[in-house]
């Protein structure tokens, strides 16, 4: 039983990490994208598409986040290139994203799609208990925690880092050392759709392979929060993630248990976790302004 | 002579402009509001299947509109009230949650007709429609006690609302029929449409020993994982067979089409007049999916009851014992269609409290 629930918790939390883990490197760099979700839903409806035209799961993830990649260079060209404000723009994609997909998902409607297959090491994935958790998820799975391991090296502990971190705290001083502001954000935001388009086409090839409109039904949003609620660290990230994931299985089984507590209560807890959460970490200012980069949602125009 | 077949003639051709000019002034727009998209190949998709039948069918009568995935509640009052200024002859709001902002829309804009689908409240200018579907609820109930191995089945559902409460009620009367111990476990995930939560809702059901699934929500998610299990479920509003090849064993089927045509033609015609239409399997509004899957002898046992609703009994007829124990409807007691619109309890074995 316990097995079934991690199983079940470890679906439910990878889309948003993957969506998170990209968000925070963009945000990292000072700019604040507020068009996860619509970055999400293209990833999940190219992944789908790509799935059933080339009959290639593999394929389909890879497509996914092309498309991420793809309309979140829409937003980098808008806000960085032409300087527009970033939470409108970043709004705007949303709604784009969640437009468009519906449209080129047309067709797509009511067509099963192929599932992405799950790892299966002869040996260690028949051990018990924790053989499935731990060498039979998919690719996907793997990722999202190579992801979290790479950005956080990236960040801490290259050059390139550094200089993604100075630019989001003081793009004015990283301008006058010499880096390209523009150049490294534009890096950090397709990086972000990227990682938010992975985690869009988990959802339609690994999560549940079908094609819907609005699959994503708010995880882009989850994932947001969960960049603030991981105050710009990414293994609190994946905390984050994996506590969210566990507190909506964990009402769904408690709710299955006939445990009597209203399920409209038990819907509400994921996000009260969140808040009560935000609270707590925002507790200890110096630690949050010291990660915070200063530099957010703020357009930069070099003076020359 | 010639002058004056000519006058004639030219007559005659700008009467035949006026009258065609006429035709296009009156032809009816019929508009529908939708509260999924229309591509969640569920509920929503199949209101919109019954409205692309009314353009087949009467062509260029009509035009028609639709907005989708409009959120239940006081917001969806701007669709109905932009819809009603755009000049729409009829509007259709195909949830159960437009029935407040649609009832206040139609008091506003009395010449122009409303229906709304699966409500209670109505209004000179606003109809009723809705269908039976516990009807094929019950046949789903039959169909999971004959087929369950474990006598325990999952049941994944949107909103407490009475709709939703009745197929639970009709589901477990039928499964009762067939075995009387036959448990149910109930999970709501305050959503019409999250395909995410209703996979994991289903998961959960089946990792706690259910080995059939029901849904009263409108994506393919569900039956998916009741396919990957090897296990057995039913499709919803669709016919989801393409989905789950070796899970579906039915589905119920909305079939709006025959009642959206008679509708418009009656708006056309003139004889429109603000019904309550209630119409299931024996109407064709509810229709139900191949049988497969199961054992013949289900199939069998499936069929006499869906030819037995046909020929008018109705699955909640008493004796019906509530929760409690208190018997609501005596032996051979039908419940009134208003009682099942209004339905706020569970009957007899269902183990959960219902959110109030």
């Amino acid at each position: 039983m316990l097995e079934a629930i991690i199983l079940t918790i470890i679906t439910a939390a990878t889309p948003l990490l993957l969506a998170a883990t990209g968000e925070l490197v963009v945000e990292k760099s000072g700019v604040l994208n507020l068009g996860v979700e619509g970055m999400m839903v293209m990833g999940a409806v190219a992944g789908f598409a790509v799935t059933i035209s080339t009959g290639s799961p593999l394929l389909g993830i890879v497509g996914g986040a092309i498309a991420g990649m793809l309309v979140s260079l829409i937003f980098a060209f808008v806000t960085l290139t032409l300087v527009a404000n970033q939470v409108a723009s970043g709004l705007a994609l949303t709604l784009f994203g969640l437009g468009l997909s519906g449209l080129m998902g047309e067709s797509f409607v009511g067509q099963p799609g192929i599932k992405l297959q799950s790892l299966h090491v002869p040996g260690l994935t028949d051990l018990p208990f924790v053989g499935k958790i731990l060498f039979g998820q998919d690719l996907l799975v793997y990722l999202s925690f190579a992801a979290v391991f790479g950005v956080s090296w990236f960040l801490n502990r290259t050059r390139a880092g550094l200089i993604l971190r100075a630019v989001g705290d003081n793009h004015t001083s990283a301008h006058a050392l010499g880096y390209s502001v523009i150049g490294v954000r534009y890096l950090a935001v397709i990086f972000g759709g990227a990682m938010a388009g992975l985690g869009g086409a988990y959802l339609s090839v690994a999560y549940t392979p079908l094609w819907v409109e609005n699959m994503t039904a708010g995880r882009g949003w989850i994932a947001l929060a969960l960049v603030v609620f991981a105050s710009w660290i990414p293994w609190r990230a994946a905390i984050g993630a994996y506590l969210f994931g566990a507190v909506t299985v964990l009402q769904l089984h408690t709710q299955a248990l006939g445990i009597g507590f209203p399920s409209q209560f038990l819907a509400m807890l994921p996000y009260l976790a969140t808040v009560i959460v935000l609270v707590a970490i925002s507790g200890n200012r110096r630690a949050t302004l010291f990660n915070t980069p200063s530099s957010l949602g703020k357009s930069f125009v070099p003076d020359r | 002579m010639k002058k004056l077949a000519l006058l004639a003639g030219t007559a005659l051709a700008l009467a035949i402009g006026a009258v065609s000019g006429a035709s296009a002034a009156d032809k009816l727009k019929a508009c529908w509001v939708y509260t999924g998209p229309i591509g969640d190949f569920g509920y929503s998709y199949q209101h919109d299947q019954g409205r692309l039948a009314v353009e087949k069918e009467l062509g260029d009568k009509v035009e028609t509109a639709y907005v989708e995935n409009v959120a239940e509640g006081p917001d969806a009052e701007r669709v109905f009230e932009r819809f009603a200024r755009e000049g729409c002859g009829i509007i259709f709001g195909t949830s159960f949650g437009f029935m407040d902002p649609e009832l206040k829309v139609a008091k506003k804009f009395p010449d122009v007709k409303f229906e709304h689908a699966t409500g209670y409240k109505s209004a000179p200018n606003m109809g009723l429609y809705n269908a039976r579907f516990y009807e094929g609820r019950y046949i789903l109930g039959q169909i999971a006690a004959k087929e369950s191995e474990k006598g325990l089945a999952g049941y994944i559902v949107s909103f407490p609302i009475p709709e939703v409460v009745m197929g639970i009620n009709a589901f477990m009367l039928g499964a009762q029929s067939i075995n009387p111990d036959f448990k149910v476990k109930i999970v709501w995930v305050n959503s019409w449409f999250d395909p995410g939560k209703e996979a994991d809702a289903a998961k959960a059901l089946f990792d706690q020993g259910a080995d059939i699934i029901v849904q009263h929500t409108d994506s393919t998610a569900a039956i998916q994982v009741a396919e990957e299990r090897g296990l057995k479920g039913f499709g919803q509003s669709s016919d989801m067979i393409k989905f789950a090849p070796k899970a579906q064993m039915t589905a119920i089927v909305d079939d709006w089409g025959p009642h959206y045509i008679k509708s418009v033609k009656a708006v056309l015609d003139g004889t429109w007049k603000a019904d309550d239409v209630w119409e299931g399997i024996k109407d064709g509004t509810v229709h139900m999916a191949e049988y497969t899957n199961m054992s013949d002898e289900t199939k069998k046992l499936a069929e006499e009851t869906e030819a037995k609703i046909v020929g008018g009994w109705n699955p909640f007829t008493g004796p019906i014992f509530d929760q409690d124990g208190k018997e609501r409807y005596a032996d051979g007691v039908v419940a009134p269609d208003a009682d099942l619109l209004g339905m706020n309890w569970y009957v007899k074995g269902v183990d959960d409290k219902l959110p109030q």
